[in-house]
């Protein structure tokens, strides 16, 4: 069994717990063993580096050492603000020697930069390539459209091996898992990000605008890899049908969601019953 | 002909060794602004911004450190990624909002997101982690926005969505003290 690092990330055990359930189920499906980072900290997301330079770099530093000190070479990050801040610092230091030297004194502890972050995109695209594509064997007949959001399609040296402005590689785990997959014109916009409670209204414009974006392709579902923008297009979803901005429930599945469900597994055991948007109704035979 | 650079200002100073941005290098083309999706929302555009900063003298200052646009970025890095310059304004309105925050310049209209962002940090000063209930008790009583999603903390803990309690990791003294030499460290 292949043996991955693993780093969750705070909302991993909150609001995003069902990218958590189904990244456990579809690696175990793929015999891949995830090794959590011991006593990993809180990466500093969108609000360290909103307020303090020093602490934005910090935060990811000490998660890289501790990956390093216990050895773990590859690290998963399913959430893509994890992802970014952790890959982004990582980009940062082997640029930098000398913001390195100042950070492993700050945080007391060293970090030689042996550590490569994966998202789970890359993560996806790993197991396909070693067995997993053949497991695939419950045909869902679904129409999707792949969003990828901010932090999965940009970020230079970050985000890499796709095209920023036209991303592709959701699209290539949508084939495998037996999607239809439909082109459509917001798999990169912004759903507003971390202002789901401080700036609610822009979250509001900018979700409704991608649900009407994926309803007008054609789409059964919309499919993100971000906890971010699931919970900024589903649960903030609720509260667009309740004021009639958007005429219908979309159901909004993670990547992870999506291939285990392909794989065969319950949609319980990926998380599915804790979406605010019904999405059981997507395999056959409903919940 | 003075063919050489222009003397760099204070702020243009932090910005390029905070963000690596040399701000003389904007030529106000606007692609960041076209594809910015909170520019319809804030009170300077991005490229203005960056015009702003590039200025640098006391009346810009005045309008840069003072406006809504610096709380407003999302962070979802289209400028970056567009700027036919290769500059990063997202990382400047990063330096310019750390400067803004230091000198206590914070428009009425951007105080939820800051008492967001100090919430959210404060939870992960005390266990190392986020946690979003403590985040979102603290965060209410800091902005005062007390009613507003009143019914969402029971339908997540209804989906399961929420730990009851929050966790602290082992080595929350360490982050502690991450945060406390951030706190006394350099500022742009």
């Amino acid at each position: 069994m292949k043996t991955l690092g693993y780093y969750p990330g705070c909302s991993l055990s909150g609001g995003g717990i069902e990218l958590d359930l189904s990244v456990r189920a579809l690696a175990k499906t793929a015999g891949v063993d995830l090794r959590e980072i011991e006593d990993w900290n809180c990466c500093g997301a969108s609000a360290a580096h909103s307020l303090d330079h020093s602490l934005a770099v910090a935060l990811p530093f000490r998660v890289l050492a501790l990956a390093e000190s216990q050895g773990l070479a590859e690290v998963l990050a399913p959430c893509a603000a994890c992802f970014s801040r952790l890959k982004g610092t990582q980009v940062r230091l082997a640029r930098n020697p000398e913001l390195n030297r100042r950070m492993a004194e700050l945080v007391e502890r060293p970090y030689q930069g042996g550590v490569r972050i994966l998202n789970i995109n890359e993560f996806i695209a790993a197991l396909l390539k070693d067995g997993l594509a053949e497991k695939l064997t419950r045909k869902l007949g679904l129409k999707a459209v792949a969003y990828y959001g901010c932090l999965l399609s940009r970020g230079e040296d970050i985000v890499t091996g796709d095209d920023a402005e036209d991303p592709q590689g959701m699209e290539a785990a949508l084939r495998a898992a037996g999607c239809e997959v439909l082109s459509w014109n917001a798999s990169n916009e912004c759903c507003g990000g971390g202002f789901s409670m401080s700036k609610t209204g822009s979250v509001l414009d900018l979700s409704q605008a991608i649900l009407d974006e994926a309803r007008a392709a054609g789409a059964d579902l919309v499919v993100t890899g971000c906890p971010m923008c699931h919970s900024n297009l589903d649960m903030r979803q609720l509260e667009l049908v309740k004021r009639r901005r958007v005429p219908g429930a979309l159901p909004i599945l993670y990547l992870s969601e999506l291939l285990g469900l392909a794989a065969g597994l319950e949609p319980g055991a990926l998380g599915l019953d804790r979406h605010f948007i019904e999405s059981r109704q997507l395999v056959r035979g409903g919940a | 002909m003075n063919m050489s650079e222009p003397k760099e200002h204070p702020v243009a100073k932090a910005v390029r060794e905070t963000a690596g941005v040399v701000l003389a290098e904007c030529y106000q083309c606007g692609k960041c602004t076209a594809g910015c999706p909170m520019a319809r929302y804030m009170d300077l555009s991005p490229n203005q911004v960056m015009r702003l900063a590039q200025a640098g003298d006391a009346a810009a200052l005045e309008r840069l450190l003072g406006s809504e646009a610096l709380w407003y970025c999302a962070g979802c890095l289209t400028c970056a990624q567009r700027c036919p310059r290769q500059l990063d304004p997202a990382a400047v309105m990063d330096v310019l909002r750390e400067m803004a925050h230091r000198q206590g310049k914070i428009p009425a209209a951007a105080r939820k997101i800051l008492a967001f962002h100090k919430a959210f940090l404060a939870t992960v000063e005390w266990g190392g982690r986020m946690a979003e209930i403590p985040l979102v008790m603290r965060y209410k009583m800091n902005s005062l926005d007390l009613f507003s999603d009143a019914l969402l903390g029971p339908a997540m803990l209804a989906k399961r969505k929420l730990p009851l309690l929050p966790h602290r990791i082992r080595g929350r003294g360490e982050v502690r003290r991450i945060f406390e030499k951030c706190r006394k460290g350099t500022r742009p």
